[in-house]
């Protein structure tokens, strides 16, 4: 059934669409992760156009972590005050990203970074990922303890000032390193169209110590508001974000996360990551070869505004 | 054998003399053209179509019409816009956009159908003149274009490209006449025709000599769903946003609803 995107302008075939959704759902109920980061390629992938894919993608990580953060706060598993910083520098970075979204698109080179990012930040990601989980599988495997973090442990993090204190994360931390998150990972929202928990979630147990069991439900708090704005301006600046698109990608996806969700149940911690891991590697693998190899068509062309 | 060639002559001259008569007399031929509709809906499912174009030539020279000294073309061009052409090339092993050039509004889309392949009617020049043909469509650059060495190269890259996807496309033996007067040219609209304001010309030609003009105006507009959500994407983009942030939330809180487990 082919349907038309008012917005991509042109033509997909809706099952498609629908099953990279329930795909990217399943994938992102079972990992609890947003899922921007598989969604957007998947879009480039299948011909939509970057700037496109990005805002649209950014949209449908609205759905996915406000369903996530939903459940999270009625196990009272969230931070809202730390959940608020974040989201400080969350939309400062976001306004940042979404300027340098429309100063590349105007030169030219928008579809080039965006496949940058995605590479450099998929591989180092992907690699520190399975490194990690291979480590934690043979250590499970030795039957030595496996512990994430290390309590009492204090970093350079730990020394600088402005400290607050977090309390439902039992926290005594400064503001600065937060919102210096916060606003990186806002930077790539608009830039990449993800929400940023792949990034967000590592550097919050690792550089900041918050307890792992508040991390995921904090971490998708700010993500709403981070991804709801930048689709907001997105949609105001760069009238890039296509509804149909992102209706049919939520609808697919809240539901093949829910079958994710029973799966990744199944599984065991390590064996989860050391899989994500592949599959973020094998993403960003494959938009490194489309950087690399050369392209069949060397011009491109881009109608702009109404003349006469 | 002499007195043959005599009558040969003069049969042959008074047959000139008739022809450049009938011409002179017949110098006001009339070519009108007509369309079903002057608006062209996309819908969601829009795969192309054909447009039917009907026209009459009136006090055509019936010994010409027969010799088939007429011959007709008509065209669609889509909205004039604005166009950028890149060139990628290599950087420290990976393809970026390296090279670019603008070109002032030109047709965005180009259909066109003719009685006889367009350079077989009439001279380049009359072509380009009156802009008839993919290759006539002005494209000029404009900004900073160098010595202009490039120019050739990405406009044949343009062009190349437009008819590779179909938006710019012709089609030589698109016209034919249905009765001494009467003719019907289809031209073929590509999935991804532009909207907005096209221009549908025809020409006609006697004698490979330019002989008149005729415009109508036809309008491509998306519809329904579609052009709601478009116009509404434009021209109230905040609000769009808005919604579909909305939309996301409604999708997700349903979605945690209807599949809650604690």
């Amino acid at each position: 059934m082919s349907i038309y995107l008012p917005i991509a302008e042109l033509s997909v075939n809706a099952f498609i669409i629908l099953g990279m959704g329930a795909a990217v759902g399943f994938l992102s109920g079972m990992f609890g992760v947003g899922g921007g980061f598989l969604i957007t390629p998947l879009l480039i992938f299948y011909n939509i156009p970057p700037a496109v894919a990005v805002a649209t993608g950014a949209n449908q990580v609205v759905a996915s972590s406000f369903s996530g953060a939903l459940s999270h706060f009625r196990r009272g598993t969230l931070d809202i005050k730390l959940g608020l910083t974040l989201l400080g520098g969350g939309l400062v970075g976001a306004s940042v990203g979404i300027y340098l979204f429309t100063l590349l698109r105007n030169l030219g080179q928008l579809d080039l970074i965006i496949s940058l990012f995605y590479v450099v930040f998929l591989s180092v990601i992907g690699g520190l990922m399975l490194v990690e989980s291979i480590n934690a599988l043979r250590r499970a495997a030795a039957n030595k303890p496996v512990s994430l973090r290390k309590p009492g442990q204090h970093n350079w993090v730990h020394r600088l000032p402005f400290k607050m204190r977090f309390k439902r994360s039992k926290i005594y931390l400064s503001v600065i390193p937060v919102i210096v998150l916060g606003f990186g990972v806002g930077v790539l929202t608009s830039i990449m169209g993800v929400g940023g928990g792949f990034i967000m979630v590592p550097a919050m147990i690792y550089l900041l110590h918050v307890p792992t069991n508040v991390v995921i439900g904090t971490s998708l708090f700010q993500i709403i508001f981070v991804t709801a704005f930048t689709t907001i301006v997105q949609a105001t600046t760069n009238q890039s974000v296509d509804i149909f698109l992102a209706g049919l990608l939520m609808i697919a996806g809240v539901v093949g996360a829910q079958y994710g969700v029973r799966v990744g149940q199944q599984l065991r911690g390590e064996q989860l990551r050391a899989l994500l891991a592949i599959i973020v590697l094998a993403v960003g693998i494959r938009l490194a070869i489309g950087l690399v190899v050369t392209p069949d068509e060397l011009y491109s062309v881009i109608t702009t505004k109404e003349g006469f | 054998m002499r007195l043959a060639g005599r009558i040969y002559d003069l049969l042959l001259a008074s047959l000139v003399l008739a022809v450049a008569c009938a011409g002179a007399s017949a110098a006001n031929e009339r070519l009108d053209i007509g369309i079903s509709t002057n608006e062209i809906a996309i819908t969601s499912d829009f795969a192309g179509a054909d447009l039917i174009v009907f026209g009459a030539l009136d006090n055509a020279d019936p010994l010409l019409l027969q010799l088939g000294q007429y011959d007709i073309i008509v065209a669609l061009e889509g909205p004039a816009k604005e166009t950028i052409v890149r060139k990628k090339d290599r950087v420290f092993g990976i393809w970026i956009n390296r090279y670019a050039m603008r070109f002032e509004p030109a047709p965005a889309s180009y259909s066109l159908s003719s009685t006889l392949p367009i350079n077989r009617i009439t001279q380049q020049i009359e072509l380009s003149g009156r802009t008839i043909g993919i290759e006539h469509i002005h494209l000029t650059p404009s900004g900073n274009v160098g010595d202009g060495s490039r120019v050739p190269e990405f406009k044949d890259a343009l062009l190349r490209l437009r008819v590779e996807s179909g938006i710019y496309q012709s089609e030589p033996v698109g016209v034919e006449f249905v009765s001494s007067s009467l003719f019907r040219a289809t031209l073929r609209l590509p999935a991804n025709i532009p909207v907005g304001e096209h221009k549908l010309r025809a020409f006609l030609f006697k004698s490979n000599e330019f002989a008149m003009e005729r415009d109508l105006r036809l309008r491509v507009v998306k519809t329904g769903v579609e052009q709601f959500i478009f116009e509404l994407a434009h021209q109230q983009a905040f609000l769009y946003g808005l919604l579909a942030v909305a939309l996301a939330m409604l999708t997700g809180w349903l979605g945690s609803v209807v599949f809650r487990k604690d």
